[in-house]
């Protein structure tokens, strides 16, 4: 029952290899693709409550482990609804396609229960390594080449930041002589006069960094969302993200209040992030990239919780980070139903949207204001908690920077609503009719978005429930 | 709590404030243009009466917050959605919930395209600017008062004239980027207030100093954006130029009057002392915009420019009074507020239904047109007597109370404002005797058609309180008087309790 979730995930990726053995209808890989998350989604629901730990102490069930899993699940639910036919991946690999999106969640959600230096090794290498492959899957009509360039590009990042982690992790288990992070918590804690016990820790998140694109550890972000299909690039850009938080709220509360130095390295990385990721973001033509960049600044504001070690901090880019996702889910639904043919999109290519299609180009607006943390939505909420957090900790200068970086960000998500809004289609405009699921999901999304953003009361409740579990 | 007057009966403010929102719900499954125009304006028309009911009940003994409501909103943060009003703000709301009906009827045939999301905005608008008048959350407040760049910047986006694009992302980043350090503001108020949003608790707080400065210049940049004053005023020209009647009839009437709200329920009373440091340099801005607005208003060709530019010069008007900190100064602020509010709007209207005839905001396509139009003219003759503060009319009464109170406070100062009044006739007169008169070279302007009865429904009610409160302005005085009373009679405490503190300190 500990493990309910995890495991139909597996049976499921077994029986999309075994579907992909033969030369199944697109239409009946989808439909199955749909089920089978669907009934994760409804196991990690149910496995909600549960309490309890596995495999020697190393994987710990709870709250917080559970709500993470659900939210994997639901995100990868979304995508794969919005994602239609997944026009943009190679027909002929389309379910073994499935079958590495599958792993990787499924690592993924290993990850979230992860307690243990090793466990958490093998679960972020299980999935990173399935997203590897599905960055060049891409089909070559829509993409050229440049779908392998990317992928490379993900590889060699990815395993150098692999690299940095181990390095670090051993200097851990140097200091400390255990691979538990409960065992550590405790040993590592008079350490931190030490510049080794430092580096060690900083050195472990670099792993996570990569994952949530946070600078310097960004390089990968604009090539690698251009380059992959659009479905792909909206899984990476939400669904690794959520669990990257997850292992970070663990390793930072391992943290103690002398290691100053470490906030102060987080900071400087938090505010870096939001200047580098808004300030190229004003310069993109393609939308893709563009929301690369704009997630490299909102990793920074994820950042921003972390760094105050304080549970509330911890619920709050727990709560943020949902937000995140939805956003971004919300933005990336109307990319893949513009793009039909799986095309990447110019933000030219919104023009006159809301002649196209009305209802895309009113969800595109709202996602679009949610990220530039205009209220009422998520974007705003959340970034006012993080804000009010951060200055009660005493980082004024940040806060007053990252505040001016909302400043910055507004413009380039006006940029694209104002072509989607007040230019008219320059040539007969074609119609978007997004399917009937699709825009179910898309209302949810809103919903979220929206809910989230006005009554974060209970959602922060949760959050801080679920928090309240590992601490 | 004890500054709220707690309303025990129906929640009057927040059915002010959720009404229109709720018209907008109703209004998206609707179908025809029709439809959506009359829905909206039954809407805006209820809350218009329902505002009167506000007057009705309103104490004028008490500077307390009247109507109050307070819930419990986001509980970790100890966020509350509190609102209330008092003889400061219960002006401006009444101002609002009265000219959005209007608003609806100057959209009437204007817009032609997208009417549904047209009116929805509207509407959306309505529910953020009540909103704003009667915060007394701080955060409230700033979701508010940010909520409404949305639609206003898509009223100017989608329905704008030829340069859209360009005025309405100035008019969102301008607004947004001043705004932004309003957000450290609070925070740093809620963290010193002992993580209180509430804000008549963040008022006459012995903060130090230096930190007072901060916040006083957050503020000011905030407010002064919005309000907008010399020289962050660059947006208002682009966006009231562009936006259609409506939209520049909400800016003009409603949201340049939030900065100045900012200014006198913020400002003074959270930093005063910042305020009584840095005030010479705010009142000669405002003198700056005063001289500025109206040399530049002299030198417009297009009308709506024309007006833009006498905003500035008015708003200019508003922040001196404000800031010479006495009784009339502030009651002739207020009261100017509201003045601008009728007259401009009225005038954004009547260039609005010239625009509708000759497609052309231009001053000279516009000329002659009195003899043609003779209903037109004696309504745009009105209101631009009202504009330059014409004896008789709303404007003489506000602007003479700021110009006695700056007089009181320096006289140098008052002598310096002078010039913009009467550069405000020059260019008012300018326009008139041209759209009235205009020369020997007019166009042929006898195709045009007068005024319909939807047009003179729309303009009448503002002639009616361009009369009304020129004539006989005593009941709209004593609707503030006991708050400002109240604010100055704080403020000198609080001066003299400084100044006080000082002598000890200096006199160890």
């Amino acid at each position: 029952m500990l493990f309910l979730p995890e495991l139909i995930l597996l049976l499921g990726t077994l029986s999309l290899f075994l579907v992909g053995l033969g030369s199944p209808a697109l239409e009946t890989v989808r439909k199955l693709t749909i089920a089978l998350m669907a009934l994760v989604v409804l196991a990690t629901l149910v496995s909600l409550r549960q309490d309890g730990s596995l495999f020697f102490e190393s994987y710990r069930v709870d709250l917080f482990s559970q709500l993470f899993k659900f939210l994997l699940a639901a995100a990868t639910l979304v995508v794969l609804i919005f994602s239609e036919l997944s026009p943009g991946i190679k027909s002929e690999v389309r379910a073994e396609y499935y079958v590495f999106l599958f792993t990787a969640v499924l690592g993924l959600m290993m990850l979230t229960s992860s307690v243990e230096l090793l466990a958490i090794l093998v679960s972020l290498e299980l999935s990173s390594f399935a997203v590897y492959i599905m960055v060049p899957m891409r089909s070559s009509t829509s993409a050229g080449a440049m779908q392998m360039e990317s992928g490379i590009k993900y590889l060699l990042f990815g395993v150098m930041s692999t690299g940095f982690m181990l390095f670090g992790m051993s200097y851990i288990f140097g200091l400390c002589g255990s691979t538990y992070l409960s065992d550590i918590a405790t040993r590592i804690e008079p350490l931190f006069y030490q510049p080794a016990a430092i580096i060690a820790l900083v050195m472990m998140m670099a792993g996570f960094f990569f994952k949530l694109a946070i600078f310097p550890f960004h390089f990968w972000v604009p090539d690698v969302y251009q380059g992959a299909a659009n479905e792909t690039t909206a899984f990476i850009a939400a669904v690794p993200k959520i669990a990257a938080v997850a292992v970070m709220i663990r390793i930072v509360s391992l943290v103690s209040a002398e290691g100053q130095t470490v906030v102060n390295l987080l900071l400087v990385c938090a505010v870096g992030s939001m200047f580098y990721g808004n300030l190229s973001a004003l310069v993109q033509k393609d939308f893709k990239r563009m929301l690369g960049f704009s997630g490299i600044s909102h990793a920074g504001f994820v950042l921003f919780g972390l760094l105050t070690l304080s549970s509330q901090g911890y619920a709050t880019s727990f709560y943020y980070i949902i937000g995140y996702a939805a956003m971004n889910l919300t933005c990336f639904l109307v990319v893949c139903a513009v793009a039909p043919a799986g095309e990447n999109l110019a933000i030219e290519d919104f023009t006159g949207l809301h002649q196209r299609s009305p209802f895309l180009a009113v969800i595109l607006a709202i996602g679009l204001f949610a990220l530039a943390g205009i209220p009422p939505f998520v974007g705003f909420t959340g970034k006012f908690m993080l804000l009010v957090n951060a200055f009660k900790q005493g980082h004024v200068l940040a806060v007053v920077l990252a505040a001016l970086n909302t400043a910055i960000a507004i413009y380039y998500y006006l940029s694209v609503v104002r072509v989607a809004y007040c230019s008219d289609p320059k040539g007969p405009a074609s119609q978007v009719a997004p399917s009937g699921l699709t825009t179910a999901v898309s209302v949810l999304l809103l919903i979220v978005i929206v809910a989230m953003g006005i009554l974060p009361g209970a959602f922060l409740s949760l959050t801080s429930a679920a928090v309240g579990t590992i601490l | 709590m004890d500054q709220l007057l707690i309303n025990q009966g129906f929640p009057l403010l927040s059915t002010l404030i959720f009404l229109p929102l709720a018209g907008a719900f109703v209004l998206l499954p609707m179908r025809g243009d029709e439809a959506c125009r009359y829905a909206s304006l039954a809407f805006t028309s209820i809350v218009a009466l329902l505002s009167l009911v506000l007057v009705a009940g309103f104490d004028t003994s008490t500077a307390a917050f009247q109507f109050a409501e307070t819930h419990v909103w986001v509980a970790p943060l100890n966020i509350n959605y509190t609102i209330g009003i008092d003889g400061i703000s219960i002006l401006l709301v009444v101002m609002t919930a009265l000219i959005m009906p209007f608003c609806v009827l100057a959209s009437w045939s204007y817009i032609k395209v997208r009417v549904k999301p047209f009116m929805i905005c509207l509407l959306v608008m309505e529910t953020a600017m009540i909103g704003v008048f009667v915060a007394l959350d701080f955060v409230l407040f700033y979701i508010l008062w940010e909520a409404m760049l949305i639609p206003m910047y898509l009223i100017i986006g989608i329905w704008g004239g030829p340069r859209k694009i360009y005025a309405s992302i100035k008019f969102f980043l301008y607004t947004l980027a001043g705004s932004i350090l309003l957000l450290v503001a609070i925070i740093w108020l809620y963290w010193k207030n002992s993580y209180s949003f509430f804000i008549p608790e963040m008022m006459w707080q012995p903060y130090g100093l230096l930190p007072q400065v901060l916040v006083f210049i957050a503020f000011f940049i905030a407010f002064a954006v919005k309000v907008p004053m010399f020289p962050f005023h660059t947006w208002l020209p682009a966006a009231h130029v562009e936006a259609p009647t409506a939209g520049s009839v909400i800016l003009a009437s409603i949201l340049l009057k939030m900065g100045t709200y900012g200014f006198v329920r913020f400002a003074l009373p959270i930093v005063p002392d910042a305020t009584l440091l840095l005030l010479p340099y705010v009142l000669w801005l405002s003198i700056a915009g005063i001289i500025y607005g109206g040399l530049t208003a002299l030198a417009q060709q297009d009308m709506k420019k024309l007006i833009a530019y006498s905003s500035v010069g008015h708003m200019g008007f508003v922040t001196l009074g404000i800031f010479v900190l006495n009784k009339q100064g502030i009651e002739g602020a207020i009261l100017q507020m509201i003045n601008h509010g009728v007259t401009t709007g009225a005038l954004f209207l009547c260039v609005g239904m010239i625009y509708e005839r000759t497609h052309s905001r231009e001053l000279s396509d516009a000329t002659g047109v009195g003899k043609y139009m003779p209903i037109f003219v004696t309504f745009l003759a009105f209101f631009s007597l009202s504009s330059f503060g014409f004896p008789g009319t709303n404007s003489f009464v506000g602007e003479f109370l700021v110009l006695a109170g700056t007089f009181e406070f320096d006289v140098t100062l008052g002598l310096a404002a002078i010039p913009g009044a009467v550069i405000a006739a020059a260019y008012m007169l300018r326009m008139l005797q041209k759209v009235i008169w205009g020369g020997v070279d007019n166009p042929d302007q006898s195709w045009i058609t007068d005024l319909n009865s939807r047009e003179i429904i729309t303009l009448a009610p503002f002639l009616l309180f361009v009369l009304w409160i020129g004539l006989s302005p005593g009941p709209f005085m004593e609707m503030m008087d006991m708050s400002v009373t109240e604010l100055l009679s704080q403020f000198n405490a609080y001066k003299a309790q400084s100044v006080a503190a000082a002598e000890i300190l200096v006199g160890r």
